[in-house]
Protein backbone atom coordinates (compact mmCIF):
# COMPACT_ATOMS: atom_id res chain seq x y z
CA UNK A 1 0.00 0.00 0.00
CA UNK A 2 1.35 3.06 -0.75
CA UNK A 3 2.06 5.84 1.94
CA UNK A 4 -0.26 8.35 0.98
CA UNK A 5 -3.02 5.92 1.27
CA UNK A 6 -2.02 4.80 4.36
CA UNK A 7 -2.07 8.49 6.02
CA UNK A 8 -5.28 9.29 4.26
CA UNK A 9 -7.12 6.61 6.42
CA UNK A 10 -6.07 8.56 9.78
CA UNK A 11 -7.38 11.68 11.26
CA UNK A 12 -4.32 15.01 10.93
CA UNK A 13 -3.91 14.54 14.50
CA UNK A 14 -0.23 13.75 16.24
CA UNK A 15 -2.22 11.18 18.65
CA UNK A 16 -1.86 8.59 15.79
CA UNK A 17 1.69 9.14 14.85
CA UNK A 18 2.61 5.53 16.47
CA UNK A 19 -0.66 3.69 14.28
CA UNK A 20 0.74 5.09 11.47
CA UNK A 21 4.18 4.46 12.00
CA UNK A 22 3.17 0.73 12.94
CA UNK A 23 1.18 0.92 9.97
CA UNK A 24 3.32 1.90 7.46
CA UNK A 25 6.27 -0.17 8.47
CA UNK A 26 4.40 -3.62 8.56
CA UNK A 27 3.41 -2.54 4.55
CA UNK A 28 7.21 -2.31 4.32
CA UNK A 29 8.58 -5.43 2.44
CA UNK A 30 11.78 -5.37 5.14
CA UNK A 31 9.66 -3.99 8.09
CA UNK A 32 11.47 -0.42 8.27
CA UNK A 33 10.18 3.54 8.21
CA UNK A 34 12.19 4.80 5.66
CA UNK A 35 13.60 8.39 5.57
CA UNK A 36 10.78 9.76 2.86
CA UNK A 37 8.49 8.39 4.83
CA UNK A 38 9.01 10.62 7.43
CA UNK A 39 9.06 13.16 5.50
CA UNK A 40 5.86 12.78 4.22
CA UNK A 41 4.30 11.79 7.86
CA UNK A 42 6.03 15.08 9.22
CA UNK A 43 3.89 16.81 6.24
CA UNK A 44 0.88 15.10 6.84
CA UNK A 45 0.48 15.80 10.38
CA UNK A 46 2.35 18.62 10.41
CA UNK A 47 4.68 17.94 13.03
CA UNK A 48 9.01 17.66 12.71
CA UNK A 49 10.42 14.95 11.69
CA UNK A 50 12.69 15.15 14.57
CA UNK A 51 9.53 14.33 16.66
CA UNK A 52 8.88 11.55 14.54
CA UNK A 53 12.30 10.03 14.88
CA UNK A 54 11.70 10.67 18.91
CA UNK A 55 9.09 8.44 18.32
CA UNK A 56 10.87 5.52 16.58
CA UNK A 57 14.03 5.37 18.54
CA UNK A 58 11.83 5.01 21.64
CA UNK A 59 9.96 2.45 20.76
CA UNK A 60 11.72 -1.26 19.87
CA UNK A 61 9.48 -2.52 17.48
CA UNK A 62 10.13 0.59 15.28
CA UNK A 63 12.71 0.39 13.01
CA UNK A 64 14.27 3.19 10.45
CA UNK A 65 17.04 0.59 8.97
CA UNK A 66 15.82 -2.44 7.22
CA UNK A 67 15.35 -5.56 7.71
CA UNK A 68 15.25 -8.94 6.45
CA UNK A 69 12.15 -10.61 4.95
CA UNK A 70 11.54 -12.43 8.17
CA UNK A 71 12.24 -11.04 11.54
CA UNK A 72 12.48 -14.00 13.81
CA UNK A 73 12.86 -12.77 17.82
CA UNK A 74 13.65 -15.31 20.16
CA UNK A 75 12.11 -14.68 23.74
CA UNK A 76 15.27 -14.42 26.33
CA UNK A 77 13.44 -13.97 29.73
CA UNK A 78 13.17 -16.02 32.50
CA UNK A 79 10.39 -18.41 31.63
CA UNK A 80 12.06 -18.88 28.29
CA UNK A 81 15.41 -18.88 29.43
CA UNK A 82 14.43 -21.80 32.07
CA UNK A 83 12.61 -23.33 29.30
CA UNK A 84 16.18 -23.85 27.39
CA UNK A 85 15.73 -21.27 24.87
CA UNK A 86 19.25 -20.66 24.46
CA UNK A 87 19.59 -23.41 22.28
CA UNK A 88 17.00 -22.65 20.34
CA UNK A 89 19.11 -19.00 19.64
CA UNK A 90 21.70 -21.17 19.33
CA UNK A 91 20.23 -23.22 16.75
CA UNK A 92 18.67 -20.43 14.77
CA UNK A 93 22.24 -18.38 14.91
CA UNK A 94 23.73 -21.92 13.48
CA UNK A 95 21.43 -22.47 10.76
CA UNK A 96 21.62 -18.53 9.89
CA UNK A 97 24.72 -17.62 10.69
CA UNK A 98 24.04 -14.46 12.36
CA UNK A 99 24.00 -12.67 15.41
CA UNK A 100 21.27 -10.65 17.48
CA UNK A 101 20.84 -7.35 15.39
CA UNK A 102 21.68 -9.04 12.28
CA UNK A 103 20.79 -9.58 8.88
CA UNK A 104 21.72 -12.29 6.55
CA UNK A 105 23.66 -11.57 3.65
CA UNK A 106 20.39 -12.53 0.99
CA UNK A 107 18.19 -10.08 3.20
CA UNK A 108 15.70 -12.78 4.03
CA UNK A 109 16.19 -13.34 7.67
CA UNK A 110 16.53 -10.64 11.05
CA UNK A 111 17.55 -12.05 14.15
CA UNK A 112 16.75 -10.50 17.48
CA UNK A 113 16.74 -11.13 20.94
CA UNK A 114 13.54 -9.73 22.24
CA UNK A 115 11.55 -9.50 25.63
CA UNK A 116 8.87 -11.81 26.62
CA UNK A 117 6.11 -11.98 23.57
CA UNK A 118 3.40 -13.97 26.74
CA UNK A 119 3.46 -17.44 25.97
CA UNK A 120 5.07 -18.17 29.15
CA UNK A 121 2.45 -21.43 29.37
CA UNK A 122 4.45 -22.48 25.95
CA UNK A 123 8.16 -21.66 26.59
CA UNK A 124 10.42 -21.34 24.65
CA UNK A 125 8.59 -18.81 21.61
CA UNK A 126 9.79 -16.79 19.41
CA UNK A 127 7.87 -14.96 16.77
CA UNK A 128 8.53 -14.82 12.79
CA UNK A 129 6.71 -11.40 11.90
CA UNK A 130 3.99 -11.65 13.38
CA UNK A 131 3.40 -15.24 13.95
CA UNK A 132 4.07 -16.92 17.37
CA UNK A 133 5.94 -19.68 17.66
CA UNK A 134 5.39 -22.03 20.74
CA UNK A 135 6.78 -25.17 22.28
CA UNK A 136 10.10 -25.13 20.38
CA UNK A 137 12.65 -27.43 20.17
CA UNK A 138 15.77 -27.36 18.31
CA UNK A 139 14.50 -29.72 15.75
CA UNK A 140 11.40 -27.63 15.65
CA UNK A 141 13.17 -24.51 14.73
CA UNK A 142 14.78 -26.20 12.01
CA UNK A 143 11.91 -27.23 10.25
CA UNK A 144 10.32 -23.83 10.52
CA UNK A 145 13.73 -22.24 9.13
CA UNK A 146 13.37 -24.33 6.22
CA UNK A 147 10.34 -24.18 5.38
CA UNK A 148 10.27 -20.58 5.53
CA UNK A 149 13.11 -20.35 2.97
CA UNK A 150 11.24 -22.61 0.82
CA UNK A 151 8.67 -20.37 0.69
CA UNK A 152 10.94 -18.05 -1.20
CA UNK A 153 11.92 -20.73 -3.60
CA UNK B 1 -11.41 -27.54 44.29
CA UNK B 2 -8.67 -25.37 44.22
CA UNK B 3 -9.45 -23.32 41.59
CA UNK B 4 -12.73 -21.02 41.32
CA UNK B 5 -13.40 -20.12 37.60
CA UNK B 6 -15.01 -16.01 37.87
CA UNK B 7 -13.92 -14.25 34.79
CA UNK B 8 -12.49 -17.85 33.40
CA UNK B 9 -15.75 -19.27 33.49
CA UNK B 10 -16.35 -18.70 29.81
CA UNK B 11 -12.67 -20.02 28.58
CA UNK B 12 -13.00 -22.77 25.98
CA UNK B 13 -17.10 -22.36 25.90
CA UNK B 14 -17.89 -19.81 24.46
CA UNK B 15 -16.92 -18.62 20.48
CA UNK B 16 -14.76 -15.66 21.46
CA UNK B 17 -15.71 -14.30 17.90
CA UNK B 18 -19.61 -14.18 18.37
CA UNK B 19 -21.33 -12.06 20.76
CA UNK B 20 -24.48 -14.73 20.36
CA UNK B 21 -22.63 -17.10 22.24
CA UNK B 22 -21.43 -14.59 24.52
CA UNK B 23 -25.18 -13.35 25.01
CA UNK B 24 -26.09 -17.15 25.74
CA UNK B 25 -23.51 -17.79 28.25
CA UNK B 26 -24.99 -15.19 30.53
CA UNK B 27 -23.12 -11.94 28.86
CA UNK B 28 -24.72 -8.88 28.98
CA UNK B 29 -27.18 -9.39 31.72
CA UNK B 30 -24.40 -7.38 34.41
CA UNK B 31 -24.56 -4.78 31.66
CA UNK B 32 -28.59 -4.35 31.67
CA UNK B 33 -28.53 -4.74 35.19
CA UNK B 34 -26.08 -1.46 35.52
CA UNK B 35 -28.13 0.38 33.21
CA UNK B 36 -31.59 -0.11 35.78
CA UNK B 37 -29.12 1.38 38.79
CA UNK B 38 -28.21 4.60 39.39
CA UNK B 39 -24.32 4.92 37.83
CA UNK B 40 -23.83 6.54 42.32
CA UNK B 41 -24.93 2.80 42.72
CA UNK B 42 -22.52 1.40 40.73
CA UNK B 43 -19.85 2.40 42.17
CA UNK B 44 -20.77 1.50 45.80
CA UNK B 45 -21.32 -2.24 44.34
CA UNK B 46 -17.62 -1.53 43.10
CA UNK B 47 -16.54 -0.16 46.73
CA UNK B 48 -18.41 -3.04 48.66
CA UNK B 49 -16.79 -5.37 46.81
CA UNK B 50 -13.46 -4.22 47.62
CA UNK B 51 -11.85 -5.34 44.31
CA UNK B 52 -8.47 -4.00 43.72
CA UNK B 53 -6.85 -3.47 40.48
CA UNK B 54 -5.21 -6.53 39.12
CA UNK B 55 -2.69 -4.58 37.01
CA UNK B 56 0.08 -5.50 39.87
CA UNK B 57 -0.58 -2.15 42.07
CA UNK B 58 -3.72 -3.42 43.75
CA UNK B 59 -5.09 0.26 44.15
CA UNK B 60 -8.64 -0.06 45.48
CA UNK B 61 -10.75 0.44 41.71
CA UNK B 62 -14.04 2.41 43.84
CA UNK B 63 -11.40 5.48 44.38
CA UNK B 64 -10.21 5.82 40.81
CA UNK B 65 -14.06 5.33 39.49
CA UNK B 66 -15.20 7.52 41.96
CA UNK B 67 -12.57 10.63 40.95
CA UNK B 68 -13.41 9.68 37.34
CA UNK B 69 -17.31 10.27 38.39
CA UNK B 70 -16.77 13.48 39.98
CA UNK B 71 -14.82 15.30 37.51
CA UNK B 72 -15.44 17.12 34.02
CA UNK B 73 -16.14 16.00 30.81
CA UNK B 74 -13.86 15.23 28.47
CA UNK B 75 -12.70 12.42 30.26
CA UNK B 76 -11.33 9.18 29.25
CA UNK B 77 -11.61 5.23 30.30
CA UNK B 78 -8.23 3.34 29.50
CA UNK B 79 -8.24 -1.18 29.34
CA UNK B 80 -4.33 -1.58 29.75
CA UNK B 81 -3.78 -4.37 27.68
CA UNK B 82 -0.02 -3.67 27.60
CA UNK B 83 1.21 -6.98 29.59
CA UNK B 84 4.52 -6.53 28.86
CA UNK B 85 5.57 -7.90 32.46
CA UNK B 86 7.97 -11.19 31.64
CA UNK B 87 5.63 -13.95 33.00
CA UNK B 88 2.32 -12.77 32.59
CA UNK B 89 -0.04 -14.05 29.75
CA UNK B 90 -3.15 -13.88 31.78
CA UNK B 91 -4.80 -10.40 29.75
CA UNK B 92 -3.94 -12.03 26.27
CA UNK B 93 -5.96 -15.34 27.22
CA UNK B 94 -8.48 -13.15 28.75
CA UNK B 95 -8.74 -11.01 25.64
CA UNK B 96 -8.34 -14.35 23.00
CA UNK B 97 -11.45 -16.22 24.76
CA UNK B 98 -13.43 -14.18 26.55
CA UNK B 99 -12.91 -10.30 24.56
CA UNK B 100 -16.94 -9.28 25.30
CA UNK B 101 -16.16 -9.33 28.97
CA UNK B 102 -13.50 -6.73 29.13
CA UNK B 103 -16.39 -4.41 26.99
CA UNK B 104 -18.94 -5.10 29.08
CA UNK B 105 -16.78 -4.30 32.00
CA UNK B 106 -15.54 -0.72 30.34
CA UNK B 107 -19.16 -0.15 29.44
CA UNK B 108 -20.50 -0.71 32.92
CA UNK B 109 -17.67 2.04 33.77
CA UNK B 110 -18.36 4.36 31.57
CA UNK B 111 -22.09 4.16 32.45
CA UNK B 112 -20.96 4.83 36.39
CA UNK B 113 -18.41 7.73 36.00
CA UNK B 114 -19.99 9.43 32.56
CA UNK B 115 -16.80 8.94 30.33
CA UNK B 116 -17.63 8.98 26.28
CA UNK B 117 -14.63 7.82 25.32
CA UNK B 118 -12.31 4.68 26.04
CA UNK B 119 -8.95 3.10 24.65
CA UNK B 120 -7.83 -0.82 24.68
CA UNK B 121 -4.06 -0.30 24.61
CA UNK B 122 -2.31 -3.63 23.46
CA UNK B 123 0.83 -4.19 22.99
CA UNK B 124 1.75 -4.41 19.44
CA UNK B 125 3.45 -8.25 20.06
CA UNK B 126 -0.37 -10.04 20.46
CA UNK B 127 -1.28 -9.29 17.32
CA UNK B 128 -3.85 -12.18 17.73
CA UNK B 129 -5.46 -10.37 20.74
CA UNK B 130 -5.33 -7.22 18.07
CA UNK B 131 -7.47 -8.53 15.57
CA UNK B 132 -9.80 -10.32 18.13
CA UNK B 133 -10.19 -6.69 19.52
CA UNK B 134 -10.85 -4.92 16.76
CA UNK B 135 -13.48 -7.53 15.62
CA UNK B 136 -15.22 -7.48 19.16
CA UNK B 137 -15.40 -3.61 18.67
CA UNK B 138 -17.50 -3.88 15.71
CA UNK B 139 -19.33 -6.61 16.92
CA UNK B 140 -20.73 -4.96 20.19
CA UNK B 141 -21.35 -1.64 17.96
CA UNK B 142 -23.49 -3.65 15.37
CA UNK B 143 -25.40 -4.88 18.10
CA UNK B 144 -26.35 -1.74 20.49
CA UNK B 145 -23.58 -2.92 23.45
CA UNK B 146 -21.24 0.04 21.99
CA UNK B 147 -21.46 3.03 20.54
CA UNK B 148 -23.80 5.86 20.18
CA UNK B 149 -27.30 5.31 22.27
CA UNK B 150 -26.33 2.21 24.36
CA UNK B 151 -29.39 -0.39 24.54
CA UNK B 152 -31.46 2.70 23.23
CA UNK B 153 -30.73 4.20 26.98
CA UNK B 154 -29.37 7.22 25.85
CA UNK B 155 -26.17 6.71 26.86
CA UNK B 156 -22.85 7.09 24.26
CA UNK B 157 -19.22 5.06 25.04
CA UNK B 158 -16.52 4.43 22.31
CA UNK B 159 -14.07 2.99 21.94
CA UNK B 160 -10.40 3.13 20.43
CA UNK B 161 -7.19 0.20 20.14
CA UNK B 162 -4.28 1.54 20.18
CA UNK B 163 -1.41 -0.42 19.64
CA UNK B 164 1.83 -0.47 21.95
CA UNK B 165 5.11 -0.55 19.62
CA UNK B 166 7.40 -2.92 22.15
CA UNK B 167 7.89 -0.82 25.45
CA UNK B 168 7.94 -2.43 28.61
CA UNK B 169 7.44 0.73 30.19
CA UNK B 170 3.87 1.96 28.91
CA UNK B 171 2.35 -0.36 30.65
CA UNK B 172 2.68 2.42 33.58
CA UNK B 173 -0.22 4.40 33.86
CA UNK B 174 1.32 7.93 32.89
CA UNK B 175 3.69 6.19 30.32
CA UNK B 176 0.75 4.74 28.32
CA UNK B 177 -0.97 8.42 28.41
CA UNK B 178 2.06 9.83 26.58
CA UNK B 179 1.70 6.83 24.00
CA UNK B 180 -1.94 7.40 23.59
CA UNK B 181 -0.92 10.92 22.57
CA UNK B 182 1.63 9.82 20.56
CA UNK B 183 4.75 10.53 22.55
CA UNK B 184 7.71 8.10 23.65
CA UNK B 185 6.44 6.57 26.81
CA UNK B 186 8.42 8.65 29.31
CA UNK B 187 6.23 9.17 32.70
CA UNK B 188 5.14 12.29 34.16
CA UNK B 189 5.78 13.36 37.91
CA UNK B 190 2.69 12.58 40.24
CA UNK B 191 0.42 14.06 41.17
CA UNK B 192 -1.47 15.57 39.33
CA UNK B 193 -2.63 11.64 39.09
CA UNK B 194 -4.58 10.72 36.31
CA UNK B 195 -7.95 10.90 37.44
CA UNK B 196 -6.70 14.63 37.27
CA UNK B 197 -5.13 15.49 34.75
CA UNK B 198 -4.18 12.52 32.02
CA UNK B 199 -5.11 11.98 28.33
CA UNK B 200 -4.26 15.75 26.91
CA UNK B 201 -4.84 16.57 30.40
CA UNK B 202 -8.34 15.60 30.93
CA UNK B 203 -9.33 13.07 33.90
CA UNK B 204 -8.29 9.74 32.76
CA UNK B 205 -9.19 6.18 34.86
CA UNK B 206 -6.57 3.33 33.58
CA UNK B 207 -7.52 0.40 35.07
CA UNK B 208 -5.96 -3.73 33.78
CA UNK B 209 -7.54 -5.71 31.33
CA UNK B 210 -8.40 -8.41 34.63
CA UNK B 211 -10.08 -5.39 36.29
CA UNK B 212 -12.13 -4.73 33.79
CA UNK B 213 -13.56 -8.15 33.16
CA UNK B 214 -14.13 -8.90 37.13
CA UNK B 215 -17.08 -5.74 37.05
CA UNK B 216 -19.71 -7.85 35.19
CA UNK B 217 -19.77 -10.66 38.10
CA UNK B 218 -19.37 -7.56 40.60
CA UNK B 219 -22.51 -6.09 39.50
CA UNK B 220 -24.20 -9.46 38.82
CA UNK B 221 -23.83 -11.33 42.49
CA UNK B 222 -23.33 -7.96 44.25
CA UNK B 223 -20.22 -6.38 46.04
CA UNK B 224 -20.79 -8.21 49.17
CA UNK B 225 -21.19 -11.11 47.85
CA UNK B 226 -18.18 -10.71 45.50
CA UNK B 227 -16.25 -9.68 48.75
CA UNK B 228 -16.90 -13.12 50.86
CA UNK B 229 -14.88 -14.67 47.68
CA UNK B 230 -10.83 -14.18 48.76
CA UNK B 231 -9.48 -13.33 51.36
CA UNK B 232 -10.55 -10.00 54.56
CA UNK B 233 -7.65 -7.58 52.59
CA UNK B 234 -7.92 -9.51 49.24
CA UNK B 235 -11.27 -9.97 47.66
CA UNK B 236 -12.39 -12.14 44.90
CA UNK B 237 -10.30 -14.56 42.46
CA UNK B 238 -6.81 -14.19 40.61
CA UNK B 239 -5.61 -15.17 37.38
CA UNK B 240 -2.60 -16.73 37.64
CA UNK B 241 0.14 -17.14 35.08
CA UNK B 242 2.30 -20.09 36.07
CA UNK B 243 5.35 -20.97 34.40
CA UNK B 244 8.84 -22.04 34.50
CA UNK B 245 9.71 -25.22 35.60
CA UNK B 246 6.36 -26.38 36.16
CA UNK B 247 4.73 -29.81 34.65
CA UNK B 248 1.34 -28.45 33.40
CA UNK B 249 2.51 -24.13 32.73
CA UNK B 250 -0.81 -22.44 32.01
CA UNK B 251 -3.32 -19.96 33.04
CA UNK B 252 -5.27 -20.79 36.63
CA UNK B 253 -8.19 -18.96 38.51
CA UNK B 254 -7.92 -19.47 42.13
CA UNK B 255 -9.52 -17.24 45.15
CA UNK B 256 -7.28 -15.19 46.92
CA UNK B 257 -5.84 -16.70 49.92
CA UNK B 258 -4.70 -20.12 48.06
CA UNK B 259 -1.06 -20.82 48.67
CA UNK B 260 1.16 -20.60 46.05
CA UNK B 261 2.75 -24.59 47.22
CA UNK B 262 -0.83 -25.36 46.28
CA UNK B 263 -0.50 -23.58 42.69
CA UNK B 264 2.68 -25.00 41.89
CA UNK B 265 1.85 -28.57 43.07
CA UNK B 266 -1.89 -29.33 42.59
CA UNK B 267 -2.30 -26.85 39.44
CA UNK B 268 0.78 -27.28 38.43
CA UNK B 269 1.58 -30.58 38.89
CA UNK B 270 5.15 -29.88 40.57
CA UNK B 271 8.49 -29.57 38.94
CA UNK B 272 9.51 -31.14 35.77
CA UNK B 273 11.58 -34.48 36.06
CA UNK B 274 10.89 -33.85 39.92
CA UNK B 275 13.93 -31.87 40.33
CA UNK B 276 13.92 -29.81 43.39
CA UNK B 277 12.83 -25.65 43.22
CA UNK B 278 16.11 -23.52 43.89
CA UNK B 279 13.41 -20.22 43.78
CA UNK B 280 10.21 -18.80 42.51
CA UNK B 281 9.76 -15.41 40.76
CA UNK B 282 6.68 -13.99 41.84
CA UNK B 283 4.82 -11.20 39.70
CA UNK B 284 7.31 -11.02 36.85
CA UNK B 285 10.88 -9.44 36.50
CA UNK B 286 10.01 -6.87 38.92
CA UNK B 287 8.90 -9.14 41.50
CA UNK B 288 10.29 -11.03 44.31
CA UNK B 289 12.59 -13.94 44.48
CA UNK B 290 11.62 -16.19 47.10
CA UNK B 291 13.14 -19.53 48.44
CA UNK B 292 11.36 -22.95 48.33
CA UNK B 293 10.82 -22.98 52.01
CA UNK B 294 8.50 -19.78 52.17
CA UNK B 295 5.86 -21.34 49.26
CA UNK B 296 3.19 -21.66 52.19
CA UNK B 297 2.91 -18.16 51.68
CA UNK B 298 -0.60 -17.27 50.71
CA UNK B 299 -1.67 -14.87 47.66
CA UNK B 300 -2.91 -11.55 49.18
CA UNK B 301 -1.72 -7.88 48.30
CA UNK B 302 -1.06 -7.76 52.23
CA UNK B 303 1.50 -10.51 52.51
CA UNK B 304 2.85 -9.15 48.80
CA UNK B 305 3.34 -5.54 49.85
CA UNK B 306 5.47 -7.51 52.85
CA UNK B 307 8.63 -7.35 50.14
CA UNK B 308 7.94 -3.48 50.00
CA UNK B 309 7.03 -3.83 46.62
CA UNK B 310 3.12 -4.60 44.73
CA UNK B 311 3.06 -7.97 43.06
CA UNK B 312 -0.37 -8.26 42.21
CA UNK B 313 -0.02 -9.28 38.83
CA UNK B 314 -0.53 -13.18 39.24
CA UNK B 315 2.43 -14.28 37.80
CA UNK B 316 4.27 -17.60 39.45
CA UNK B 317 7.88 -18.59 37.41
CA UNK B 318 9.42 -21.59 39.14
CA UNK B 319 13.09 -22.02 38.48
CA UNK B 320 14.71 -25.47 39.60
CA UNK B 321 17.62 -26.07 41.23
CA UNK B 322 19.82 -26.56 38.03
CA UNK B 323 19.63 -22.61 37.15
CA UNK B 324 22.04 -19.95 39.01
CA UNK B 325 20.59 -17.07 40.82
CA UNK B 326 22.89 -14.48 39.13
CA UNK B 327 21.98 -15.83 35.93
CA UNK B 328 18.58 -14.90 36.88
CA UNK B 329 19.02 -11.61 37.94
CA UNK B 330 21.48 -10.82 35.19
CA UNK B 331 18.35 -11.44 32.74
CA UNK B 332 15.92 -9.38 34.71
CA UNK B 333 18.65 -6.17 35.28
CA UNK B 334 19.00 -6.63 31.62
CA UNK B 335 15.88 -6.35 31.05
CA UNK B 336 15.17 -2.84 33.06
CA UNK B 337 18.59 -1.50 31.52
CA UNK B 338 16.54 -2.16 28.17
CA UNK B 339 13.41 -0.71 29.34
CA UNK B 340 14.09 2.09 31.00
CA UNK B 341 12.92 5.54 28.92
CA UNK B 342 15.40 7.47 30.48
CA UNK B 343 14.18 10.57 31.80
CA UNK B 344 15.25 10.31 35.44
CA UNK B 345 18.56 9.55 36.47
CA UNK B 346 18.78 6.78 38.85
CA UNK B 347 16.48 4.22 36.74
CA UNK B 348 18.48 5.23 33.79
CA UNK B 349 22.20 4.84 35.25
CA UNK B 350 21.46 2.81 38.27
CA UNK B 351 20.09 -0.11 36.33
CA UNK B 352 23.46 -0.70 34.31
CA UNK B 353 25.95 -0.14 37.68
CA UNK B 354 23.81 -2.55 39.09
CA UNK B 355 24.36 -5.09 35.87
CA UNK B 356 28.20 -4.23 36.44
CA UNK B 357 28.10 -5.07 40.04
CA UNK B 358 26.10 -8.56 39.18
CA UNK B 359 28.63 -9.40 36.59
CA UNK B 360 31.82 -8.32 38.80
CA UNK B 361 29.83 -11.07 41.63
CA UNK B 362 28.99 -13.52 39.61
CA UNK B 363 32.75 -14.42 38.23
CA UNK B 364 34.12 -14.19 41.35
CA UNK B 365 35.20 -10.58 41.21
CA UNK B 366 33.21 -9.27 43.45
CA UNK B 367 34.32 -7.81 47.47
CA UNK B 368 32.06 -7.38 50.62
CA UNK B 369 32.31 -3.57 49.46
CA UNK B 370 30.89 -4.42 45.98
CA UNK B 371 27.83 -6.32 48.54
CA UNK B 372 27.31 -3.11 49.94
CA UNK B 373 27.37 -1.34 47.17
CA UNK B 374 24.69 -3.46 45.72
CA UNK B 375 22.47 -2.97 48.43
CA UNK B 376 22.60 0.77 48.89
CA UNK B 377 22.13 1.40 44.90
CA UNK B 378 19.18 -0.74 44.89
CA UNK B 379 17.60 1.21 47.89
CA UNK B 380 18.73 4.58 45.93
CA UNK B 381 16.71 3.29 42.80
CA UNK B 382 14.10 2.00 44.33
CA UNK B 383 13.35 5.26 46.41
CA UNK B 384 14.09 7.85 44.39
CA UNK B 385 12.99 6.88 40.67
CA UNK B 386 10.24 8.53 39.37
CA UNK B 387 7.61 5.88 38.36
CA UNK B 388 7.38 2.51 38.87
CA UNK B 389 9.63 0.80 36.46
CA UNK B 390 12.21 2.01 38.81
CA UNK B 391 10.09 1.39 41.94
CA UNK B 392 9.66 -1.74 41.60
CA UNK B 393 12.96 -3.55 39.40
CA UNK B 394 14.99 -3.94 42.46
CA UNK B 395 12.36 -5.64 44.42
CA UNK B 396 14.59 -9.20 43.11
CA UNK B 397 18.08 -7.72 44.37
CA UNK B 398 16.23 -6.78 47.17
CA UNK B 399 14.56 -9.88 48.15
CA UNK B 400 17.68 -12.29 46.77
CA UNK B 401 19.67 -10.46 49.39
CA UNK B 402 17.53 -11.54 52.09
CA UNK B 403 17.03 -14.70 51.14
CA UNK B 404 20.18 -15.99 49.16
CA UNK B 405 22.52 -14.46 51.00
CA UNK B 406 24.73 -17.51 50.95
CA UNK B 407 24.77 -17.82 47.19
CA UNK B 408 26.73 -14.19 47.04
CA UNK B 409 28.72 -14.85 50.31
CA UNK B 410 29.91 -17.95 47.85
CA UNK B 411 31.16 -15.72 45.52
CA UNK B 412 32.58 -12.54 47.51
CA UNK B 413 36.17 -12.57 47.55
CA UNK B 414 37.47 -11.60 50.77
Amino acid sequence: MKIKEILSKYPKESEYLIEILLEIQSSSKNHYISSEDVEQISKYLDIPESQICSVTSFYTLLSMNPKGRYVIQVCHDVPCFVNDTTSIYEKLVDMLAIEDGETTEDNLFTLEITECLGCCNEAPAMRVNDQVYTSLTPKKVEKIVKDLRGEEK
Amino acid sequence: MIQQKVISKRFGKVDPLSIDSYIKFDGYNALEKALTMHPTQIIDEIEKSKIRGRGGAGFPAHIKARALANAKQPKYIVCNADEGEPGNFKDRIIMENDPFSILEGMVILAYATGAKKGYIYIRGEYQNAIKIMKMTIQNAIDKGYLGENILNKGFDFNLEIRTGAGSYVVGEEFSMIESIEGKPGRSRVKPPYPTDKGIHDKPTLINNVETFANFPHIILMGGDNYAKIGTPSSTGTKLISLSGNVKNKGLYEVPFGTSIRDVIFKLGDGVSYNRSIKMVQLGGASGPIIPEYMLDMAIDFERFENFDSKTGTGAIIVIDERFDIFDILLINMNFFVHQSCGKCAPCREGHTQIVNLLNKIKNHRGTEQDLMSLENLANVIQQTSLCGLGQTSMTSIISSLRYFRDDYFAKVRY
